[in-house]
């Protein structure tokens, strides 16, 4: 196969489908746009003026990215190994709460340096333990992960809300003191063009450790192994990989992951935890992985991408309704949903074509997710 | 070997043709971004009172407050042509760039409907010192010595006295129960929902002294606050031990009183805005908080250049609180009743009579 032919497919194949949800939703939006009585040209160019158009706009959009980069990074990463974490909204909660508590924890006056890094470990541990909770049971007793840690989002959430209305809240709120140590500045303090906008110094922690996501998922042995489980369970077994020690160590980072994400809201925003906080942004993960492809490099776009139309929303509510933006932003998901393998399909025919008789019918990422998850499903014998 | 010449070209046509059905979806996105339907929005002119909204999760529809402010800003439209602007935040952080989305516009009013905007609101405040600033429901907090914090100098705390409707459906529900004991839900067991209890405690006993008030609560979460599975056992157990009439304060859990009152074909009394639809028939009345009343009044006062920041209270006197008499529920009180609560507002309003608002 030529080295060309084959980038040039794989490149058509990860970037044409979300071109083709984009145009889908471009003209859908401009259906309901028409259809509530607005001109749509109006509405988009509002919309881009209130997310990309100026400073603010920008770090309003980033804030909103650097939780979903997070969550959407930990769906991604479990789903490279197989596992379906449906729990990230618990484990952001989580997160954020663990930074809330290590931050009160700590006495005033505790230097930054100190501080920060303490209280966005206790956002990172929090946020694993709740994965590791489905992670055990899924190696030791073959729980099946997408029911435990549904649950765990319930549970999770229910204990946070019990914990706060009844030991933990200001009066009259529903949030705790604010933390005496360990905020994290907003970038506002320092460049004045982002001046009242929430985006802070997380999105560099996120954008880090993004970049070492990456690495560890494609550069070292660990990584290699987690997603050889991912696709062939089995395969990877024989080959002396400890499969429920691996599934072990993703759910738990991609709980972590997760809980990171409480830090931009906890450290960087507001300095307290506040019940409710993560509001749909660990569900609005899934979408952000699928979008993304499961590459952490896919992860940050499509979170940029969801952050813009969430932040867009707030701009244009002045002419339609907010449901809009939700509408589109479920249609997003169908059509990339719906137009990954089709595209594949028509590219790697194409490619087959150009390469006049090399074979056509590579097993595609989906299918071999599919294989690993059947046999996934099938307890290895140890 | 060689794939046949034609597969080949179907191949390549195939693709061709995706990218013919992109180009046919962005020619078509292109064509109506030019569309502009009549009756499209036009910017404002003229000079108006500009007044922003942004509402709480709950949104529009929630046939509580937030639809209470929607209806006072829209009086105020029909009134002197107020222009106004909804906001309905998605998510948490969305509450603050709302406010600072209306004030950075030039807003001359923006409201805040809720308690949880309070923070936002105090620090926008700071920051925009030109602009109004209102929060329905607004908590003011106290210092170390118990002395009430009071909010920016632009911004209007409108609080409800809701310890004095809940004063006088309690005379009613004493007056018309007939049964010596009367009944209260609360949702979530706070200061907040006490103001409630305590006010309808001191209604019950300012005509009836022996009357007991069985007060229970759905929880101490603010999950209580939608828990009508609750809200019915509590409400079942309480018609079971005599009572005849229970007021609620507790949100959704609220409905299961009211399927507990048409099972038991006894009277619930409805909270925040009129119930009475909830369960036609078996409500007696509400404690209404006129939430629409106090959004017009500070509208009002932003267009008379009257406002000012501080407390504002809002309760029978200011027609910020009362009870729902009208003809669905006029069958279900008596004109004796009717006119011994009429008696007891008076005295409220005139300063005989001083509602706790604590237990």
């Amino acid at each position: 196969m030529s080295d060309t032919t084959a980038r040039r497919a794989a490149l058509e194949e990860a970037l044409l489908p979300p071109i083709v949800a984009l145009a889908v939703v471009l003209v859908i939006g401009d259906l309901l746009i028409l259809a509530y009585g607005e001109a749509p040209g109006a509405v988009w160019r509002l919309m881009l003026e209130g997310t990309w158009g100026n400073a603010y706009g920008i770090g309003q959009v980033l804030y909103k990215a650097t939780t979903l980069a997070c969550t959407g990074l930990a769906v991604a990463v479990a789903l490279r190994a197989g596992l379906f974490n449906i729990g990230a909204e618990g484990q952001l909660a989580a997160g954020g709460f663990g930074a809330a508590i290590a931050g009160l924890a700590l006495p005033a006056g505790t230097p930054s340096i100190i501080a920060t890094p303490v209280c966005i470990a206790a956002a990172l541990l929090f946020g694993g333990m709740v994965a590791a909770v489905p992670g055990v049971l899924r190696a030791k007793f073959g729980a099946h992960e997408v029911i435990v840690t549904i649950m765990m989002n319930f549970i999770v959430l229910a204990l946070l809300n019990y914990v706060i209305a009844a030991h933990l809240h200001v009066p009259e709120t529903l949030h705790t003191p604010s933390v005496h140590a360990g905020t994290i500045e907003r970038i506002g303090s320092v460049i004045p063009a982002f001046h009242g906008s929430a985006v802070n110094w997380s999105v560099v922690v996120v954008g880090t450790a993004v970049s070492a996501v990456a690495w560890y998922l494609f550069r070292t042995r660990a990584g290699f192994e987690l997603r050889a489980v991912g696709l062939q369970p089995g395969v990877a077994e024989y080959g002396g990989v400890n499969v429920s020690r691996t599934w072990m160590r993703a759910l738990a980072l991609s709980g972590a992951i997760a809980g990171l994400g409480g830090v931009n809201f906890v450290l960087g925003y507001k300095g307290y935890y506040e019940d409710g906080f993560a509001g749909g942004a660990g569900f609005l993960g899934i979408a952000v992985a699928l979008v993304g492809r499961n590459h952490p490099l896919g992860v940050v776009i499509a979170a940029l991408f969801f952050a813009t139309l969430s932040q867009g929303g707030l701009a244009i509510n002045a002419m339609v309704p907010k449901q809009i933006v939700e509408v589109l932003q479920g249609i997003v998901i169908l059509a990339v949903a719906a137009s990954v393998p089709e595209v594949r399909r028509l590219v790697r025919k194409a490619a087959g074509a150009r390469r006049s008789g090399m074979p056509t019918s590579m097993p595609t990422a989906t299918e071999e997710l599919r294989a690993a998850r059947m046999s996934g499903d099938q307890r290895p014998s140890a | 070997m060689l794939a046949p010449v034609t597969a080949k070209g179907e191949s390549i046509s195939d693709m061709r043709k995706l990218f013919g059905l992109l180009g046919v979806l962005l020619a078509a996105h292109v064509a109506m971004s030019f569309i502009r339907p009549a009756g499209a929005a036009v910017a404002p002119v003229g000079d108006a009172v500009d007044v922003g909204i942004v509402f709480d999760l709950g949104g529009r529809g929630d046939k509580s407050f937030n639809d209470g402010a929607y209806i006072g800003a829209e009086r105020a439209a029909k009134a002197f042509g107020a222009r106004v602007r909804f906001v309905e935040p998605g998510e948490g952080s969305d509450r603050e760039a709302g406010l600072r989305m209306l004030a950075a516009e030039g807003m001359d009013l923006v409201i805040g409907v809720g308690f949880i905007f309070t923070d936002d609101l105090t620090q926008l405040a700071k920051e925009y010192p030109n602009v109004s600033f209102a929060g329905v429901d607004f908590a003011v907090s106290v210092d170390k010595d118990g002395k009430v914090v009071l909010p920016p100098l632009n911004v209007a705390a409108l609080k409800f006295r809701e310890e004095q409707g809940s004063f006088l459906v309690g005379a009613l529900a004493a007056l018309v129960g007939g049964s010596k004991k009367v009944g209260f839900v609360g949702g979530m067991d706070t200061p907040l929902i006490h103001k409630f209890e305590a006010g309808y405690k001191a209604g019950v006993k300012a005509v009836c002294a022996d009357c007991e008030v069985i007060a229970q609560y759905a929880g101490v979460t603010p999950e209580a606050f939608r828990n009508p599975g609750r809200g019915k056992e509590l409400a079942l157990s309480q018609y079971q031990q005599g009572v005849n009439v229970i007021y609620h304060a507790s949100g959704s859990t609220g409905l299961g009183v009211f399927e507990a009152a048409r099972t038991m074909k006894k009277m619930g009394i409805g909270v925040d805005a009129d119930q009475y639809n909830e369960a036609p028939g078996f409500v007696l009345s509400s404690m209404v908080k006129r939430v629409d009343n106090a959004v017009f009044d500070v509208i009002s006062r932003v267009k008379e250049k009257k406002f000012s920041g501080g407390i504002y209270d809002f309760g029978l006197a200011e027609d910020g609180v009362g009870y729902v008499y009208d003809e669905h529920n006029k069958a279900l009180i008596p004109d004796a009743v009717r006119a011994r609560l009429e008696a007891l507002k008076a005295d409220i309003v005139a300063g005989k009579i001083t509602v706790p608002s604590s237990r």
